[in-house]
């Protein structure tokens, strides 16, 4: 269980470094979108950093969200998906390493980007970096549930509008936890609680959405 | 005969159909009884005056959003995980009603918060959960609608239904935490809404005409569900048999002479 979950886990890397532009466009388009807002909102700094800690969090779940439409659109249109369920292995196992990768390669870029957006937003040290923990402890939650909704949608016309409309909702814990203790810690609060909230949102997530995704790639190969 | 016989989709069609005019006639006075009684019959109370008389639709609108959720979730799960088809007709054909009753309470509930808080919106904890409540709706009915195969449809259904009532405690808990840490900056009075004491039994009448309502409209999709999906069985073509034979009498007999 452990190699299939590795010898996956290393294909997608594998697969992802081949095409890096590929991996990288998440990263570009959380970096456009975030800097779109001071050019929107004004460049007043105390309203930037009022919103930033909510800005960088949505901008970082859209950025999740677009990469996720690609999840198994690849495998599934040359059979390899089929291939894979039809092994027999434990279709979580699957789904979790899939879900693995993918955090790989979007969730850690942003990580260790965001605190630099934070600094843009003018937000203090500490803050950033609870920004960039909450988003150590979001970001996999942001893969675990989309790839649900990417298995759900898997082969339909509008799969992208449909996987957002599906995820968004299951998605709004996260946020809320994850952006208020940035916005606690910026106002001089203990952000404990907000982290320790989504630290058990991730655990969660990890033991329920890979059987789940499992499953609606079962409904989707049927 | 057992309640469990009624799965099977020629005999539920049966039995709806002598139902139908009951559940029609229940809303139908239950409603009529409710509104009466709220709108006519009960004075208006002191703090929030005759704005007060919306609660007695909003308040059965949300409920049955969550009710209906529930429901559904519930028959989809059933008839995925134990096969049976009227079951996951029966969550496909709760969906739209649940919409509409989400929508019915934001809508209502604008019209609360205008007359009582001075905005159309408030982001406070129900809306904001009536909102994302319309959001599961509407990922369930995007994503159910646009799968052509209708087992997919419906399995596929079924496991966002499921997993978004496994959320809901989530989310709900994530809402209010939000509301409670940014309560207190712009409204000063944040009373829940409340029923007063002459609002009770209208609201308890209009909730009843709600159910019944629901019941009946879920039932006329559900039959036609049914028919489209068993549309080359045997029962289905007697049916329409039947059908078109008493409209070709009635058809003859109307014919002028």
């Amino acid at each position: 269980m452990r190699q299939l979950f590795f010898a996956l886990y290393a294909r997608d890397l594998r697969l992802a470094w081949r095409r890096p532009v590929d991996a990288l466009l998440p990263f570009g388009f959380f970096v456009v979108a975030a800097a779109m807002f001071p050019l929107g909102i004004g460049p007043e700094p105390q309203m930037l950093r009022q919103i930033a800690p909510g800005l960088i969090w949505v901008c970082a779940l859209l950025a999740t969200l677009l990469s996720l439409n690609a999840l198994y659109t690849g495998d599934y249109a040359d059979g390899t998906l089929e291939q894979l369920v039809l092994t027999g292995q434990d279709g979580a196992v699957v789904a979790a390493a899939r879900a693995a990768a993918h955090w790989t390669l979007t969730g850690v870029p942003l990580v260790l980007v965001a605190p630099m957006f934070g600094l843009l937003f003018d937000l203090s040290g500490d803050a950033l970096g609870t920004l960039a923990f909450t988003l150590l402890l979001g970001t996999p939650v942001l893969s675990l549930l989309g790839s649900i909704g990417a298995a759900l949608t898997l082969g339909l016309r509008s799969a992208g509008v449909l996987l957002i409309l599906i995820v968004l909702p299951l998605a709004v814990p996260a946020l809320i936890f994850g952006s208020t203790a940035v916005a606690a810690v910026d106002g001089g609060q203990s952000a404990q609680a907000q982290c320790s909230l989504l630290g058990a949102l991730l655990l969660l997530t990890t033991v329920l959405a890979p059987p789940a995704t499992a499953a609606a790639l079962r409904i989707a190969l049927d | 005969m057992r309640f469990t016989s009624y799965a099977v989709p020629s005999r539920f069609f049966r039995a709806s159909t002598s139902l139908l005019p009951w559940l029609w006639a229940t809303a139908a006075m239950a409603g009529a009884a409710g509104l009466s009684l709220g709108l006519l019959h009960t004075a208006s109370d002191a703090p929030p005056g005759d704005a007060g008389r919306i609660l007695i639709i909003q308040v059965p609108a949300a409920w049955m959003s969550m009710v209906v959720y529930a429901a559904m979730a519930a028959w989809a799960a059933i008839g995925w995980l134990g096969h049976v088809r009227l079951a996951s007709m029966a969550a496909r054909a709760l969906a739209p009603t649940g919409f509409v009753c989400t929508v019915l309470a934001l809508v209502t509930g604008a019209f609360w918060t205008r007359s009582t808080w001075g905005t159309w919106w408030m982001w406070d904890a129900r809306l904001t959960s009536e909102l994302i409540l319309l959001l599961l709706y509407g990922g369930y009915l995007g994503l159910a609608e646009a799968i052509e195969d209708p087992r997919r449809a419906d399995r596929a259904g079924a496991l966002v239904a499921i997993v978004g009532a496994v959320s809901v405690p989530v989310i709900c808990f994530s809402v209010r935490w939000w509301d409670a840490l940014h309560q207190g900056a712009t409204v000063t009075s944040r009373q829940p809404p409340e029923l007063t004491d002459g609002m009770l039994p209208a609201t308890g009448l209009v909730a009843l005409a709600f159910l019944a309502w629901a019941f009946a409209i879920v039932f006329v999709r559900l039959r036609a569900i049914v028919l489209e999906r068993e549309r080359d069985t045997a029962w289905v073509r007697a049916l329409e048999g039947a059908v078109s034979a008493k409209a070709r009498v009635r058809g003859i007999r109307g014919a002028p002479a």
